[in-house]
Parts: C-alpha cells; sequence; structure tokens
C-alpha cells in the first residue's frame, strides 16, 4: 500500500494488485474452508472412515445412501417444510407487514413486539414452545379444553410436530416482516393514487401495483428461506431432544428425528452419523447430497442478484 | 383509504399512510378500529410465550406439573436455584467469548474485504463477489467433516476456539452486508481522497469508515447475536463437558437433567434471553436498518 500521486489515470494502476492484496486473507478463508474441505469430502466419500481407518469401498457409500430410510424420511421432511412452512413464513410475513404500514397508532410498539421474537435465542424459542405446546402441562392445550377442543399432541404426534415448528418459525419471523415492510414502503404513491382513480379496489391494487414492485424483495426472500429449510437443523433438533427428554451426554439414547423421524433433516442425519456414530465417510455423500440440492437454489439465487446488479 | 395522521410516525410510514378519503369518514373509522383490533390481538399473541414463560417460572415445580396458569406462590428463589444447579454464569463467560472475539475477528477480517469488493475494479470481481453469496447460503454442515478432522488433529475440539479462529478470514455474511452498503457511497469521496494522494488504506480508514458507520454497527450487532445464539457450532465443538457449553447449549441440556422442574427451565430461559432483549433496547434502530439492508438489491 504505497502512497499515491494525484493524477487520476496513474493511481488506478495496478488496481487488480492491490485487490488481490485487501482480498488475500478472504481467499485463503475460501481455500481453507470451503475449497479444500469440499475436494476432502468428495475424497471420503468413497471411504470408510472413522477418524482412525481409512478404508477405499468404492462406490458403497452412494450405493447406501439409496437403501438409507432416514434419508428418504428427511427428505419427504425437508419437501414438507418447504412446501408449507416456506410459504407460510412468508406470506404471514407479508401480511404481518402490510398490517403495520397501515397502522397509525403505536407503530413502533407494535413493530417492536413483532420483531423482538426473532432475537430470542433459537434453544430458548424451542423450548418455550415445547412447554406451551405440551399436551399435558402445557398453556395452549388448557386454553383450547376451555373452550371445548381437545388439543393434539404437538411436538409428540408426527403428524403435528412440523406444523408446531412452523408455529415456532411465525413467531420469529420479525426480520422478514421488517424487510417487506422497507419494500412496501419503497412502492410510490403515486401509483396507489392513479389505480385507485382508475377504479382499483384494495386487491386489484396489491396485485397491480404492490405485488410487481415488490417481487424482486419476495423472491430474494422464498429463495433464501427455501435455502434455509435444506439447512433446517438447530430447531427440529432441540424440539426432539426437549420432547424426548435426550441429553447430548454419552450413553444417553436419542432418536434422531423424535417422533418417528417426523422432525429429521438431512442436517441433523448428516450429524448423526458424523459425528455421533462416526461413520464420516457416508457422512460426506449426505454432505454432497446436501451441497447439490442448496447448490440448485443458491444457482436461482445468483441470477437474481446479477439481475439486480444489471438493472441498478 | 383512511384519515389523516394522529400519532407520530415515522415520515415514510406517514407519506404511505395517507390516503385521499373517498369513502366516508365513518366506514374510515371502522376500518381504523379493525385494523388496530388486529394489530393488538396479534401483537398480544406474540407476547403470550414470554408472559406463559415468566409466570411458569416463578411457580414451584409442583405447580409447574400442572396445567395450572396464575402462580399460587411467586417463587424468585427458582433464579437463584438456577445459577446453584448449573454452570450458567460459566456458560455466559464462554458465549461472551464466543461472540466478542467473534464480533472483533469479523470486522477486522470483512471489511477490508467488503471494501475491496465494492470501490477495487478488478477482473473477476463480479465473480469474487458471487463466491461471496454462495459461501454465504452454504450449508455449514456440508464442509463439516474434513474441518472438523483439521481441528481435531490441531487438538483444538472441545473448545470454542474452531469458531472463532476461522472468523479471522473474514464472514460471508458480514462482507455481503457490507459490500452492499459501501457500494452506495458516491465514488467522488473515494476518488477526492485518493487524487489527494490517500493510500487505499487511509481512505478506508478517513473516509469510508465514518460513512459506513451504520453498516458497521449492524455487522457488529448481527455478528454478535449470531454467535451468541449458535446452537450448531457449540453442539459440534463444544463437547460435552458441562464447563465448555454456550448459553444456548447448556439450557438444550439443562432441560433433559431438570425435566421435571420445567420452573426451572423456564427461569433459565428466561435468564439467557434477558440480555438479547436488554441489547436490542439499546441498538434497535441499527437492527432495524440492519435488517432491511440485508432485504436485497444490488
Amino acid at each position: 500500500m504505497t502512497s499515491l500521486p494525484a493524477a487520476p489515470p496513474r493511481w488506478r494502476r495496478g488496481e487488480g494488485l492491490r485487490a488481490l492484496a485487501w482480498l488475500s486473507p478472504w481467499i485463503a478463508g475460501v481455500s481453507i474452508f470451503f475449497i479444500y474441505p469440499l475436494i476432502s469430502t468428495v475424497y471420503f466419500s468413497f471411504h470408510r472412515y472413522d477418524m482412525y481407518t481409512l478404508e477405499f469401498i468404492g462406490l458403497d457409500n452412494y450405493r447406501y445412501l439409496f437403501q438409507d430410510a432416514r434419508v428418504a424420511a428427511s427428505a419427504r421432511n425437508t419437501l414438507w417444510l418447504v412446501a408449507f412452512m416456506v410459504p407460510a413464513t412468508v406470506l404471514f410475513s407479508l401480511a404481518l407487514a402490510q398490517l403495520v404500514i397501515r397502522l397509525k397508532a403505536g407503530v413502533s410498539l407494535l413493530r417492536t413486539i413483532f420483531y423482538l421474537p426473532s432475537l430470542v435465542p433459537m434453544t430458548a424459542g424451542t423450548i418455550t414452545f415445547v412447554f406451551l405446546l405440551n399436551p399435558a402441562t402445557g398453556p395452549v392445550n388448557h386454553l383450547l379444553s376451555l373452550i371445548g377442543i381437545r388439543g393434539p399432541d404437538w411436538f409428540g404426534d408426527p403428524a403435528w410436530s412440523k406444523p408446531s415448528l412452523t408455529l415456532l418459525g411465525l413467531w420469529g419471523c420479525g426480520q422478514l416482516m421488517v424487510i417487506f415492510m422497507a419494500a412496501l414502503l419503497d412502492v410510490p404513491r403515486h401509483l396507489y393514487e392513479a389505480a385507485a382513480i382508475d377504479g382499483a379496489g384494495p386487491w386489484r391494487q396489491f396485485r397491480s401495483v404492490t405485488l410487481p414492485t415488490i417481487a424482486p424483495v419476495l423472491m430474494f426472500a422464498l429463495v433464501t428461506n427455501v435455502i434455509y429449510a435444506l439447512q433446517y437443523f438447530s430447531q427440529a433438533m432441540i424440539a426432539s431432544r426437549v420432547a424426548q427428554g435426550s441429553t447430548d451426554s454419552p450413553g444417553s439414547s436419542f432418536s434422531p428425528g423424535y417422533p418417528d423421524e417426523s422432525l429429521l433433516t438431512l442436517p441433523q442425519w448428516l450429524f448423526q452419523v458424523g459425528f455421533r456414530d462416526y461413520s464420516m465417510g457416508y457422512a460426506c455423500v449426505l454432505a454432497l447430497l446436501l451441497f447439490g440440492t442448496s447448490m440448485i437454489f443458491t444457482l436461482i439465487l445468483l441470477r437474481q442478484f446479477r439481475r439486480a446488479e444489471e438493472a441498478s | 383509504m383512511s384519515a389523516t395522521i394522529t400519532a407520530p410516525t415515522p415520515q415514510a410510514l406517514a407519506r404511505h399512510a395517507r390516503r385521499r378519503g373517498t369513502g366516508a369518514r365513518r366506514r374510515r373509522l371502522l376500518l381504523w378500529i379493525a385494523t388496530h383490533a388486529l394489530a393488538v390481538a396479534l401483537a398480544l399473541m406474540f407476547l403470550a410465550p414470554v408472559g406463559f414463560i415468566a409466570l411458569t417460572a416463578l411457580m414451584t415445580d409442583q405447580q409447574a406439573l400442572t396445567s395450572e396458569l396464575w402462580p399460587r406462590s411467586w417463587n424468585w428463589d427458582n433464579f437463584a436455584e438456577v445459577f446453584e444447579k448449573s454452570r450458567l454464569l460459566r456458560w455466559a463467560a464462554n458465549t461472551l467469548l464466543y461472540a466478542g472475539l467473534g464480533t472483533l475477528f469479523t470486522l477486522v477480517s470483512s471489511v477490508p474485504v467488503a471494501y475491496a469488493l465494492a470501490r477495487f475494479r478488478f477482473r473477476g470481481r463480479r465473480a469474487a463477489f458471487l463466491v461471496v453469496i454462495s459461501t454465504m447460503m452454504l450449508p455449514p454442515q456440508v464442509v463439516a467433516v474434513p474441518i472438523y478432522l483439521v481441528w481435531a488433529r490441531l487438538g483444538l475440539t472441545d473448545s470454542l476456539w474452531p469458531l472463532i479462529l476461522p472468523l479471522l478470514l473474514g464472514d460471508a455474511f458480514s462482507i455481503f452486508l457490507l459490500r452492499q452498503f459501501l457500494v452506495t457511497i458516491p465514488r467522488d469521496y473515494t476518488d477526492a481522497a485518493k487524487v489527494d494522494g490517500c493510500s487505499d488504506f487511509r481512505t478506508l480508514v478517513r473516509v469510508v469508515l465514518p460513512m459506513a458507520r451504520p453498516a458497521i454497527a449492524a455487522v457488529a450487532l448481527f455478528q454478535f447475536f449470531y454467535c451468541w445464539n449458535d446452537y450448531y457450532g457449540p453442539l459440534l465443538y463444544a463437547g460435552v463437558e458441562q464447563e465448555n457449553l454456550t448459553l444456548s447449549l447448556g439450557l438444550a441440556t439443562f432441560k433433559a437433567f431438570h425435566s421435571v422442574q420445567w420452573n426451572l427451565t423456564m427461569a433459565a430461559t428466561l435468564l439467557v434471553t434477558a440480555p438479547v432483549i436488554i441489547v436490542f433496547f439499546f441498538a434497535q434502530k441499527v437492527f432495524i436498518e440492519g435488517v432491511t439492508l440485508t432485504g436485497v438489491k444490488g
């Protein structure tokens, strides 16, 4: 980093090299924590490895992938998350944002209340919901029984465990709500006025004015949330553990994805296989599967970014 | 669709809210009431979980096992008991180390990278930015096995160092967020500094950093919260010794060890959540602005 002479064309010189110097720590980071491990993962995927002995087994790990019932269960659960939880969270956040920007009184207080749960540590939030929805002692089923409804078993019932987590997701949707609020406030006022003069009702205004303007933000939110659904780990893991009453200490029994693998996702199964059962070779195959699926959506995201950059 | 502003609201909200009224006054009033009633009802539902854990945290352990909602006696010493029965302070210290050092490292390493991506013109600049986004979206489990093996060989597993040290080489999300902000700083400012003979480093420190304060504050807060709340990372590396755990991880095991004492679990949950909420109230504006920054746009 030399001090630079005054003439504009001169200080542009060597910008590529200077950029390289500035980026070098990050390039090292990407090499050590992304490129090397990715290559290494491919290598291990052809081996049986338990941290002590390494044995080449060809495609056996890949073959096992197709017989592994847990992988099938994980795929089904992830599909459910993508099909129901992601749209529910995105739509609810959007609706909440629409509501908040229409408020005239108490805006900042209400916005804070809706935003705060998204900051609650995941562990605390998940434990809270497992408690709230506990069929025997939790307040939710108690309140439901007061109005004559027999509440479900929530985190104890394979059919209700994912909806329970979805409720937790809706509770923590504050970040997305704030993003949508910003996008909605960016919609030019005069477009609504023009639409109103043309006799467009609220729904028509939403479809013809709001939706096209916020479309990039909406798409971005959908794609990133799909990627987060593919990575879904902590909430599901904690809910399973707490509902089952299991610790992570050695010798403690734990069925991943409790109840009935209904909360199992690929990252959790990978964690169990690789770091609790120490089948690291097979864990690497699971890692590559996870990499492949998330890469598809990352590419969609990158295309959106390129479009946004070109537009601006 | 409704009347003029009655409460002090941010300007942008106000601009949006002002509508040329065509309907009757009465209809607008009804709509006003309906919107606000819905919002208040939802707000109560958002607050309810916290209310229920607070009430349960104050019950006796017998009462916490019933479905009663209101404590018969107020057992404030439940909180003291949490400290006695767990290593809560130790976990807090570990978490603070992870979050504090992690945030510091992230800022030191990510600001220069974001600056270079936003300002220097070089071949592969766009490709580099796309790599940032890709690594940002990469599920951490994908590369976990080989990285874990490296840390194990270095003898650093059963500690939080494998989570802290990599942040010295940049954090993708922070780089992304900072870059998004830095590209909005007009080139004229940095060019003028260069013309005056400032080095790249001086330009960054003297011109760019002061202008980027809101973004840097947002990144610092996000990183701090990310580390503070992280469950997966400590689960992978911290091991099972109680004294190595973080608050998130410790809280998850707390329930298992005291499974019949929902009151204590709820008290611990409140204790873990409280610092986060307190920090939020001091830095609310930074948060909201920072989140808006993540929304998209090139």
